[in-house]
């Protein structure tokens, strides 16, 4: 078991790893796609060479972003077979196809459009290079509807049956998988979190511009596209962040909890603003789980039951049970307490079990009664691998701080963006050095904030890679510690020196400013 | 013609064989940075051949992605099975893509840390390591592999992964085998060829011509002779039949399995045909420039055809060598018949991609690289 354990700690260790660094990369990608977007159509529908100099410029930071994308991205699909090969197999029914529909429908429409968009200015007409840069970035939004569609459903496992004779979950409703609730928020969530991040790089970058007096009207213009699109970004960002909050709340309570450090639940839940976590608690004990807290009344219970006298589980209540709930089906019930839904996961297994020697018997009556007892308690089949209660409690400091470090941000952002388009269009911005400092300081604050809302969404639902259904103890492929640990290592140096390649070269083309000429071969 | 369940898994195994066999051909670019080197020699010339290649690695790149994908949604238990057991493989083919999605970027970017010629490296090692992997990869289809799947481990809560991998290589054996080399090899040169007529092809500079013409020589004359082993050796192996739920062994098994299906023969037949015919008239004519359409179109063809081989007429298309009964078929290792047919109606948009894919080709390519070019644009790697 502590093999096991330890293979399962190293094989998450290597996908936040390698998810994280794409995430590093793939935002940006997002947000500077739309940008450049903009830019060329403005230069398409005015000719002037000026916005085809700021076109080029960005979408030249965008190509070398873009190459480290792909790098870290390919990975991330191959390792759900080699490191999660036992969950490819037992839902690889419902989470491949999203994965090859991204494949057919957005990669190649990248790929194709990418070289045109880099290589085509001389070669093809102006409306189809035009079309290029945004089937580009349209193939980059696609991508990332189908993975975030995929991700949202392991989050919120919907549209499958479990089929006993393959032993996997098999797809009934396509429909269901693909427009989920949780689907459709993470998705305009994650992909308006892009355009913040791109428009926090564009306006962060033209600042330096604006400190060092170059490509004064170059980076004014870039600026204006960009807070415009970072305000869109950023208020859709909300919008959706509450719509994600509410899911969360209805499907994955625990995240929740540990998302405000709620260890007893109450009606009329407090919203903690800021808060220090008690670093001693334990779930168990009656110790205060803060050491300091501002919180707003009433606003938690309001943004989880959109009524702000509605109840909150805590940590404590989601394993003991016993407050109203619904269950899967959307059914009122009384929650059951960890230790009943251990109980019945445990029944389900070994039901699974009972079916398969009864149909290896040819005990038709026996495998259906089996059958029946399976269904009745598969809702919680994942229960039966825990082994401990305490093991369904994600990381408390880890969810929290990283929540509300993305929050804050984000309020920030919104007055961010407000603040440079009025001072961009009152003139000031060129004159006001200390906010153009504030901007280029802000370009790390924005990758902060989008790694801090990766980790809630996934360490928040820890111990579950299928909410409920499957723990990761039993996601694995059985392959020895040191051959992960070796990757692992491997990945982080290579992902390392990668990154650290590129903003040496991010820099330096910065520098070069617009329009630079082309320099001979040696 | 019924379209029930065993329809839609042989349009699935034909439509991942169609995308493997476009990925063969799509290898060109990997082909093509093993021959920096030899036909680059001096760095106008090289930045001709890495830009040349720099506007389509995307491509391979993504339909070996969309390859891993679909397989993946189509057959997850080969996903599963394969990729977590066969680590090191699988990984040692990752690694070398990875550092080749940056390195057409990176290499004549100043201040790139590591320096052109280590982004060249990596070029190579993609090209070489690449190649030869995937075609390893591709030969235990035909040669098998050492893994054991039992379902029931699901129900053992201290132990429950379900395909156990019985070589403790964990896919390193696979290269140790002869016979996966020749493949590997095999596909190597193949992709040399490819590359050297996608050269001939794409860039108008007489001394590229010419030694792209070497190249094609030198490089088929290998290829031809170990592709003719592998053939040799893929006939007159025996294989597994699947009859009725039980394992058999059955000699000459995929001699059997061409005979049985002409249609798949004659494409076979074709593709080889294609592949030869492309190399020979970029040999005897000179100026002639279309060699990789008819040798790619031919790769399409013999390729497929060797992976329907592989998997239709009853013939698991990953044997398992340490316990038969867990080998691979097209029937015991797909998705569910109702996502396969959802599978089905999004593989619709297959032609629409094709045609985009080749307008813009058609756009891009209208005009052939000249050194002039490469040397006045600032768009070029």
């Amino acid at each position: 078991m502590n093999d096991l354990l330890s293979l399962v700690d190293w094989s998450r260790a290597q996908f936040a790893l390698t998810a994280m660094y794409h995430w590093l990369f793939v935002p940006l990608t997002l947000g500077l796609a739309v940008i450049v977007g903009i830019m060329e159509t403005i230069y398409y529908r005015t000719g002037k060479a000026e916005w085809k100099h700021i076109t080029k410029f960005w979408m030249k930071l965008f190509g070398i972003n873009f190459a480290v994308g792909v790098a870290t991205g390919i990975i991330l699909e191959f390792q759900f077979g080699t490191n999660w090969s036992n969950y490819s197999w037992f839902v690889g029914d419902i989470f491949g196809a999203p994965l090859a529909i991204e494949g057919i429908m957005a990669f190649f429409m990248e790929a194709t459009f990418l070289a045109v968009m880099f290589f085509g200015w001389d070669k093809v007409s102006k409306g189809f290079h035009l079309a290029s840069t945004w089937l580009t970035c349209l193939g980059a939004t696609i991508s990332a509807l189908w993975i975030l569609v995929a991700n949202a459903w392991m989050q919120y496992p919907v549209g499958m049956t479990f089929n006993p004779d393959t032993v996997r979950n098999e797809m009934t409703d396509f429909a269901a998988v693909a427009l989920s609730p949780v689907a459709l928020n993470k998705f305009f969530h994650s992909v308006t979190a892009g355009w913040v991040l791109g428009a926090v790089f564009v306006v962060g970058v033209s600042a330096w511009f604006l400190l060092k007096k170059r490509h004064v009207s170059y980076a004014l213009k870039s600026i204006r596209i960009a807070s415009w699109v970072g305000l869109a970004g950023i208020l859709l960002v909300a919008y959706t962040g509450d719509g994600s909050a509410y899911e969360v709340a209805q499907k994955q309570p625990m995240k929740l909890a540990a998302m405000e450090g709620i260890y007893h639940g109450n009606k009329g839940q407090e919203f903690i603003a800021v808060g220090i976590l008690n670093p001693q608690k334990e779930y168990d004990d009656n110790q205060d789980p803060f050491c300091f807290k501002i919180g707003v009344p009433g606003i938690l219970s309001f943004l989880a039951t959109r009524d702000a006298n509605g109840f909150v589980p805590g940590i404590n209540d989601i394993l003991q049970g016993g407050y109203p709930t619904t269950n899967f089906a959307g059914d009122s019930i009384i929650a059951p307490s960890a230790q009943e839904k251990m109980q019945q996961g445990r029944a389900a297994i070994a039901a699974l079990g009972d079916y398969r020697n009864a149909r290896e018997r040819n005990d038709s009556m026996a495998a259906d009664s089996a059958l029946q007892t399976l269904r009745d308690n598969y809702e919680y089949f994942g229960y039966g691998y825990i082994e401990d209660e305490a093991q369904l409690i994600p990381s408390v400091p880890m969810v929290f701080y990283s929540f509300h470090i993305m929050i804050t941000l984000g309020g920030y952002f919104i007055l961010f963006f407000i603040a440079i388009l009025i001072l961009e269009r009152k003139q000031l911005l060129e004159k006001l050095r200390w906010v153009l400092w504030i901007c280029l300081w802000s370009i790390p604050l924005g990758y902060i904030c989008l790694q801090s809302g990766w980790i809630v969404a996934e360490v928040g639902r820890q111990p579950w890679t299928i909410q409920d259904i499957l723990p990761t103890y039993a996601s694995i492929s059985a392959i020895e510690v040191s051959a992960v640990q070796t990757t692992f290592w491997l990945f982080a140096i290579i992902f390392t020196v990668l990154l650290v390649a590129e903003v040496s070269i991010l820099v330096k083309q910065i520098k070069k400013g617009f329009n630079p000429q082309p320099v001979k071969n040696k | 013609m019924t379209l029930d369940f065993s329809f839609y898994q042989h349009y699935w195994w034909f439509l991942i064989s169609l995308l493997g066999a476009v990925l063969v051909f799509l290898l060109f670019v990997q082909g093509g940075q093993t021959l920096l080197v030899t036909i680059g020699k001096d760095e106008p010339r090289k930045s001709m051949l890495v830009n040349s290649l720099g506007r389509k690695w995307e491509l391979t790149f993504t339909t070996l992605v969309v390859f891993g994908g679909a397989f993946f949604a189509s057959f997850p238990l080969f996903y599963s099975t394969s990729f977590g057991g066969a680590y090191w493989l699988w990984m040692a083919i990752l690694f070398s893509f990875i550092i080749q999605a940056v390195s057409y970027e990176f290499r004549s970017k100043p201040n790139n840390i590591l320096g052109r010629k280590t982004y060249d490296a990596f070029l190579l090692i993609n090209g070489v390591v690449g190649s030869v992997l995937l075609g390893v990869a591709v030969s235990t289809f035909f040669t098998g592999a050492e893994f054991s799947i039992d379902k029931g481990n699901l129900l053992s809560v201290g132990e429950p992964v379900i395909s156990t991998w019985d070589n403790p290589l964990h896919g390193l054996e696979a290269i140790a085998s002869l016979p996966n080399l020749l493949l590997g090899f095999a596909v190597l040169f193949l992709s040399r060829v490819l590359g050297a007529l996608y050269f001939i092809n794409n860039i108008d500079d007489a001394t590229v011509y010419t030694r792209s013409r070497q190249s094609v020589l030198y490089n088929s004359i290998i290829f031809v002779v170990l592709f003719l082993a592998y053939v040799a050796f893929l006939l007159t192996a025996a294989g597994y039949e699947t009859e009725g739920g039980s394992v058999m062994e059955r000699p000459y098994k995929y001699l059997y399995n061409l005979l049985e299906q002409p249609i798949i023969a004659t494409g076979f037949i074709l593709g080889v045909a294609g592949v030869l015919y492309g190399i020979i008239r970029t040999l005897v004519s000179r100026k002639y420039r279309y060699g990789i359409w008819w040798t790619g179109i031919g790769t399409v063809f013999t390729v497929l055809c060797l992976l329907l081989l592989a998997g239709y007429n009853n013939t698991p298309y990953y044997p398992s060598l340490t316990s038969p009964e867990s080998s691979l078929t097209i029937s015991n290792s797909s998705s569910s018949l109702f996502t396969l047919q959802v599978m089905s109606v999004v593989s619709l948009l297959i032609p629409f991609v094709a045609a985009y894919i080749i307008y813009t080709w058609r756009q891009m390519n209208a005009k052939r690289i000249t050194a002039d070019e490469i040397e006045h644009t600032t768009d070029k790697y």
